[in-house]
C-alpha cells in the first residue's frame, strides 16, 4: 500500500509534478518516457520519480486542457504518444513559476535571515 | 468528471494500457544500448516504470462517477438476483404487470374520452347550446331557426354559430341506390370547427337560402369518396341525385375528420337552409354549436342568451302550435350552453372515474402483496444483510441496493404491464364502440406511457420502501441472533399483517362495487321492456321520397304493398310498421301536446307533452307489445279515416285511473285553429320503455298511419316508417335478401336501412351498463385472488416460521384439527379486521357510483351479505391450505432438526 500523506503535502508534491512536466514540454513536445528522464536529469537526478506516477499527471493535465497529446514515432521507431503544451499551460506555467518563486523567496528570507 | 470521459474510460484505459508498453519498449531499448541483457534491461524498465496496473487504475478511477458505477453494479446483483429465485420473480413481475397494465389500459381510455381536447383546434372555444325549459316538462330543448338567427346576429360571444342535425339522404346515379348517413349543418358550423377541406371548397353563405334550381351541395367524408368514388380526385363537380333532387358534389373532407361522436359518422354533408320569411318561433329541433372569441367562457355565452331571450320572444312571428311570446314566456327557457366535449362524452365520465378509481385499488393491493412478498424474502437475506454490515456495507448502501432491486422489478413488471395494456385496450375498444364516445381518441400515447412509467416508479416505492426501510432498521443487530430474532420477526409479522388486512379491505370494497353492478343489470334484466326480445323481430328503415310519390295515399299504398310482399315471404310470422321502433334514440322521439276531452287546460298553459308514434295494424303483434284492453287499429279504420287511437296503459292510469276506464274516451293531438279534432281510444297497450330500461316507460299516443285534418295538416303521414317483422330468422341474411327484394319489386330506387333486430337494441342500450359490469368484474375478480393470495401467503409463512413449536406441540399430544383450526383462526382474525375496515370503506366510496346503479340501494343488503359470505369462504380456503401442512408436520423430524 502506498504511504498516505496528509493533503497539504501531497497537493504540494503534485502541483510540484505538474510545473516540472509543464516545464519539460516548453522545448518542444516530448513522451512520456523522454519527460521522466528530462525531469530526473534536468534535477541532477536529485529528484527521483517512479516513471510511472508520471501517467496520472500526464492524464490529469491533459484532463485540465494543459497539455495535448497525439500518437507518433520515437527516435528508435517505436510507436509513443507524444505531448505538447497548449496555451492554457503555457499560461499555467508561468503562473505557477511566478508562484513559485515567491514561495522559495519568502522561505528563503526565513531560513537565511539578514546575511546581507 | 464529466460523461463523456465516464463512457469513454474503456477505451481510454486501453489508450494508457499501449502508452505504458511504449514506455517499456524504449526504456529497454535503451538499457540494451547500455549493454544489458534483453533480459536484464525489461526486468530494469519495469521496475522504472513501477506498478502498471495500479498506474491504470489510478487513472480509471479519475474518469468514474461513482454513484453511476455503484448503480451498475446493484443492477447486476438485481438481475442476479432475480434469475436465481425464478418463482419469487414470476409472481413479483405478474402481480405488477396485471396492476400496471390494467391501470394503463384504464387511464388510456379515461385521457382518451375525458381528458384529450376534442380533434379540432383550439377545442376550448366550442360550446354546445342548448336550452332548458322547466315550464314544459321536458328534460332539454334544443333549438330552433328563429333563435339561431337571432344569436347569430344580436350575439356579442360567439366568432361562430351554427345549427345541424342528423339524418340520412338517398344517394343514387351511382349503382344501387343507397341511404348514405347525412348531416345536415349551416355553412358556419364548419367555420366553427375550424376544419379544411381536403378537396373542393367547404359551403357558402349564399348556400343557406333555398335556391330554386340550384343542385344542392354535397361534401363527402373521406371514407365515403374512398368506397363510392375510390378516392378519384376529379369528382369535385360530379352531378348525383340525393332524395330525387339534383346535387353536385363540392368538397371531400380530410380523412382524420370526424363530427363530434357522431355513430355511424355522416357520409355526406349538405347544407341546413332556411326560407327566413316562413322561420317563426317554433321548430326546437336542432341542435347548435358555437365557437366563443377566445378567452369566453360558457357562463359569458349563458348571460349572453339570457339576454336575447326575450329579444328573440318579441322578433318572430308566433307559431300555430306553440302560441306567440305570452305561451312560451311559461315555458321558462333558460340557456343551458356547456363545453362541447361535455356534450360529446355525455354521462360516461362518472363510470370512467369509478373504473379508474377501483382499478387503482387493484393496483395498491398488488403493491401490497408485492411489499408482503419482498419481505418474506428479505428474511431469508437477514443473515447475508448482518454478515456485510459486520464487513462495513453502510445501511445507506443496503437500503439502496433493495430499493434498485425493487426497481428493477418493477420496471420489469411495468414493461409487461404496458403489453397487457395493449392487448386489453384491444378489448376494451373492440367492445365498446355502442358504449363509448370518442373510442377513435384511444391510443397509448406519449401521455398514456408516461403514466405508466409513473405509476411503475409510484409501484416501486410502495413497496421498496417498506423492505429496504425495515432493514435499514434492524442492521447492527448481531448476526448470531439473525437466525432466530424472535422480537423481530414478531414485528414484521406486524406489519404483514397490516398488509393483509388492507388487502382485504380494498378487496371488500372492489366487491361490493362489483356486486351492486351486478344486482343492477339483474335489476335491467327484470324490467318489461314491453316489446319481444327472445324471439326474433327484424326492424328495417324505408322512405318513400315525395318526388316520386306525391301524395300520401300513393305512399301508404306503396308502404301496404311493401308490407304484403313481406308477410308473404316463407318464414314470416307477423309484419307491420310504425314510424319508429323503441329505443332508436332521441332522433325519433316526437313529443305532442295531447288535449284530454273533458280534461281542463288553464287558458294560457300548453297540455303535458306525450310521446307520439303512427302504427299500422299488426304493429303490437308483431313487436310484442300486449294488449290490455280494447282493440287495435284495423286496416277498415285506416281506409275510412277513422278518428281513433291507442294509449299506453300508464296514460290511462294517469287521467282515468284504469286502462279500460279510457276506453271510449277522447283525445286531440296540438289543437289546429279550428279547435281540438277529437279521436276515440279504442285500445290501451303496455308501457314501452322507449329510451332505456333504466329510463321510466313514457306516457305514449299511437295513431294509425294516416289521418285528416290533424294538428294542422290537411293530411298527416310519415314517409320514412320502421318494418317490423316477426320471424325465427330475424337477423339473417336470408331474410334480409328477401325483405330487400320486396321493397325493390315495389320501388327500385328505395333503399333500405338501418337494418337490425331488436336484440340488437335491445343489447345495445344495456351495453353501458354491461361494460361497467365486466371492467368491474374483472377489477374484483383480481382483487379477490391477490387477496386471497395475500393471506395465502402469511399463514403459510407463519405456519414454517412456527413449524418447530408445531413439532413439540405436537410430541406433547396436540391434536391435528386442533392446530389446524388455530391457524385457520388466524387467517379468519385478518379477513374480519380487514373486512371491517373494507365495509366502511364501501359505505363511504360507493356513493360515487350511485349514478351507475338502477334498481338497487347502494347500502344493498344482500349484496353487503354475498360479499362477505364470498370472502370468509375464499379466507378459510387460503389458510386452510397452509394450515393443513402444519398438521402433517412430523414431530420427531422436527424435533431432530432442531
Amino acid at each position: 500500500m502506498p504511504q498516505r500523506e496528509s493533503p497539504m503535502q501531497s497537493e504540494m508534491l503534485q502541483g510540484t509534478l505538474d510545473m516540472l512536466v509543464l516545464r519539460t514540454l516548453v522545448i518542444g513536445p516530448a513522451h512520456g518516457h523522454t519527460i521522466a528522464h528530462a525531469i530526473e536529469r534536468g534535477s541532477e537526478d536529485v529528484l527521483q520519480i517512479e516513471h510511472g506516477s508520471l501517467y496520472p499527471a500526464l492524464h490529469r493535465l491533459e484532463n485540465r486542457g494543459w497539455i495535448a497529446s497525439f500518437w507518433g514515432t520515437s527516435d528508435n521507431n517505436r510507436k509513443a504518444k507524444y505531448y505538447r503544451l497548449t496555451p492554457a499551460g503555457r499560461k499555467q506555467l508561468a503562473a505557477q513559476t511566478t508562484r513559485w518563486e515567491e514561495i522559495v523567496r519568502a522561505i528563503g528570507r526565513i531560513l537565511k535571515p539578514s546575511t546581507e | 468528471m464529466n460523461w463523456r470521459r465516464f463512457f469513454r474510460r474503456a477505451s481510454w484505459d486501453r489508450d494508457r494500457a499501449e502508452e505504458l508498453r511504449s514506455y517499456l519498449e524504449i526504456e529497454t531499448d535503451e538499457n540494451i544500448a547500455r549493454g544489458m541483457s534483453l533480459d536484464a534491461a525489461r526486468r530494469a524498465a519495469h521496475l522504472k516504470l513501477g506498478n502498471t496496473v495500479r498506474i491504470r487504475e489510478e487513472i480509471y478511477r479519475m474518469n468514474t462517477i461513482s454513484p453511476l458505477d455503484t448503480l451498475g453494479r446493484d443492477l447486476r446483483l438485481a438481475l442476479r438476483g432475480m434469475r436465481r429465485r425464478p418463482g419469487f420473480t414470476l409472481a413479483v413481475v405478474l402481480t405488477l404487470a396485471l396492476g400496471i397494465g390494467a391501470n394503463t389500459a384504464i387511464f388510456a381510455v379515461v385521457d382518451g374520452i375525458l381528458i384529450k381536447p376534442l380533434p379540432y383546434p383550439d377545442a376550448g372555444e366550442l360550446v354546445s347550446i342548448e336550452h332548458v325549459a322547466p315550464g314544459l316538462g321536458v328534460p332539454e330543448l334544443r333549438m330552433s331557426p328563429s333563435q339561431y338567427f337571432t344569436y347569430r346576429e344580436e350575439g356579442r360571444v360567439f366568432r361562430y354559430i351554427g345549427l345541424y342535425a342528423d339524418g340520412g339522404r338517398t344517394i343514387t346515379g351511382i349503382g344501387e341506390p343507397e341511404q348514405a348517413r347525412s348531416l345536415i349543418l349551416t355553412p358556419d358550423v364548419l367555420q366553427a370547427l375550424g376544419v379544411a377541406p381536403q378537396l373542393g371548397r367547404l359551403f357558402t353563405e349564399a348556400e343557406m337560402t333555398p335556391g330554386p334550381s340550384a343542385p344542392i351541395p354535397l361534401i363527402l367524408s373521406h371514407a365515403y369518396w374512398q368506397r363510392r368514388f375510390g378516392g378519384d380526385r376529379s369528382v369535385i363537380g360530379r352531378r348525383l341525385v340525393a332524395d330525387s333532387n339534383p346535387a353536385e358534389v363540392v368538397g371531400v373532407m380530410p380523412q382524420g375528420f370526424r363530427f363530434l361522436d357522431m355513430e355511424p359518422a355522416a357520409e355526406v354533408i349538405s347544407p341546413l337552409a332556411f326560407d327566413r320569411g316562413r322561420v317563426n318561433l317554433d321548430n326546437f329541433g336542432f341542435r347548435s354549436l358555437a365557437r366563443l372569441k377566445p378567452g369566453l367562457t360558457a357562463a359569458d355565452a349563458n348571460a349572453d342568451i339570457a339576454r336575447m331571450l326575450p329579444l328573440w320572444l318579441n322578433t318572430w312571428p308566433p307559431s300555430r302550435f306553440t302560441g306567440g311570446p305570452t305561451e312560451l314566456e311559461k315555458w321558462r327557457i333558460a340557456p343551458a350552453v356547456e363545453p362541447l366535449k361535455d356534450e360529446v362524452i355525455g354521462g360516461v365520465g362518472d363510470m370512467l372515474w369509478v373504473l379508474m378509481a377501483t382499478i387503482g385499488m387493484v393496483l395498491l393491493i398488488a403493491c401490497a402483496n408485492v411489499a408482503n412478498l419482498m419481505l418474506v424474502r428479505s428474511e431469508s437475506r437477514r443473515h447475508e444483510f448482518a454478515v456485510r454490515t459486520a464487513l462495513g456495507a453502510r445501511r445507506g448502501h443496503i437500503a439502496r441496493e433493495v430499493l434498485v432491486e425493487s426497481l428493477v422489478l418493477s420496471l420489469t413488471g411495468g414493461a409487461v404491464g404496458v403489453g397487457l395494456a395493449y392487448a386489453g385496450l384491444t378489448l376494451i375498444v373492440r367492445m365498446a364502440p355502442a358504449t363509448l364516445p370518442r373510442v377513435e381518441d384511444i391510443s397509448l400515447d406519449p401521455r398514456v406511457m408516461a403514466f405508466a412509467v409513473a405509476i411503475t416508479l409510484v409501484s416501486s416505492a410502495l413497496f421498496g420502501l417498506l423492505p429496504a426501510v425495515k432493514h435499514a432498521a434492524q442492521l447492527g443487530q448481531p448476526i448470531a441472533g439473525a437466525g432466530r430474532g424472535a422480537s423481530a420477526s414478531r414485528e414484521r409479522q406486524r406489519t404483514r399483517n397490516a398488509l393483509v388486512v388492507v388487502q382485504v379491505a380494498l378487496a371488500v370494497v372492489l366487491l361490493v362495487a362489483s356486486g351492486l353492478m351486478i344486482r343492477t343489470f339483474q335489476a335491467l334484466l327484470d324490467v318489461q321492456p314491453g316489446f319481444a326480445t327472445a324471439v326474433g323481430v327484424q326492424t328495417a328503415r324505408v322512405w318513400v321520397p315525395p318526388q316520386q310519390v306525391r301524395e300520401a295515399e300513393r305512399a301508404l299504398q306503396t308502404q301496404h304493398d311493401i308490407l304484403d310482399r313481406i308477410a308473404a315471404l316463407p318464414g314470416v310470422k307477423a309484419a307491420a310498421f310504425g314510424s319508429a321502433v323503441p329505443l332508436e334514440g332521441p332522433i325519433r322521439v316526437v313529443l305532442q301536446a295531447i288535449v284530454v276531452e273533458g280534461v281542463n287546460v288553464e287558458p294560457g298553459t300548453t297540455p303535458p307533452l306525450r310521446r307520439m308514434k303512427t302504427v299500422s295494424p299488426g304493429y303490437f303483434g308483431a313487436i310484442g307489445t300486449r294488449m290490455i284492453a280494447g282493440r287495435d287499429i284495423t286496416w277498415n279504420d285506416i281506409a275510412g279515416r277513422a278518428k281513433v287511437a291507442i294509449i299506453s296503459e300508464n296514460f290511462a292510469r294517469e287521467v282515468w285511473g284504469a286502462p279500460s276506464a279510457a276506453l271510449g274516451k277522447r283525445i286531440s293531438g296540438p289543437a289546429s285553429a279550428t279547435g281540438p279534432v277529437w279521436r276515440e281510444i279504442v285500445g290501451v297497450v303496455e308501457d314501452v320503455h322507449e329510451d332505456a330500461m333504466h329510463e321510466a316507460a313514457p306516457t305514449m299516443v299511437y295513431w294509425p298511419v294516416i289521418m285528416e285534418n290533424f294538428g294542422g295538416n290537411d293530411v298527416f303521414f310519415s314517409r320514412a316508417i320502421n318494418l317490423v317483422i316477426r320471424s325465427d330468422e330475424a337477423g339473417r341474411e336470408s331474410l334480409l335478401n328477401g325483405v330487400r327484394n320486396a321493397v325493390w319489386s315495389v320501388n327500385a330506387t328505395m333503399p333500405v336501412f338501418l337494418v337490425r333486430t331488436m336484440k340488437d337494441l335491445y343489447d345495445e342500450s344495456m351495453a353501458r351498463t354491461s361494460f361497467a359490469l365486466v371492467m368491474l368484474g374483472i377489477a374484483a375478480a383480481m382483487a379477490l385472488m391477490l387477496g386471497v393470495i395475500g393471506i395465502y401467503g402469511v399463514i403459510a409463512y407463519v405456519v414454517a416460521q412456527r413449524s418447530r413449536e408445531i413439532g413439540i406441540r405436537l410430541a406433547l399430544g396436540a391434536a391435528p384439527t386442533q392446530l389446524k383450526r388455530m391457524f385457520v383462526r388466524q387467517g379468519l382474525v385478518l379477513t374480519a379486521v380487514g373486512a371491517g375496515v373494507g365495509l366502511v370503506t364501501a359505505i363511504a366510496l360507493t356513493q360515487w357510483m350511485s349514478s351507475l346503479l338502477f334498481g338497487v340501494e347502494r347500502l344493498d343488503p344482500p349484496t353487503y351479505a354475498a360479499v362477505l359470505g364470498v370472502l370468509a369462504a375464499a379466507a378459510a380456503m387460503a389458510s386452510y391450505v397452509p394450515a393443513r401442512r402444519a398438521a402433517a408436520v412430523d414431530p420427531v423430524e422436527t424435533l431432530i432438526a432442531e
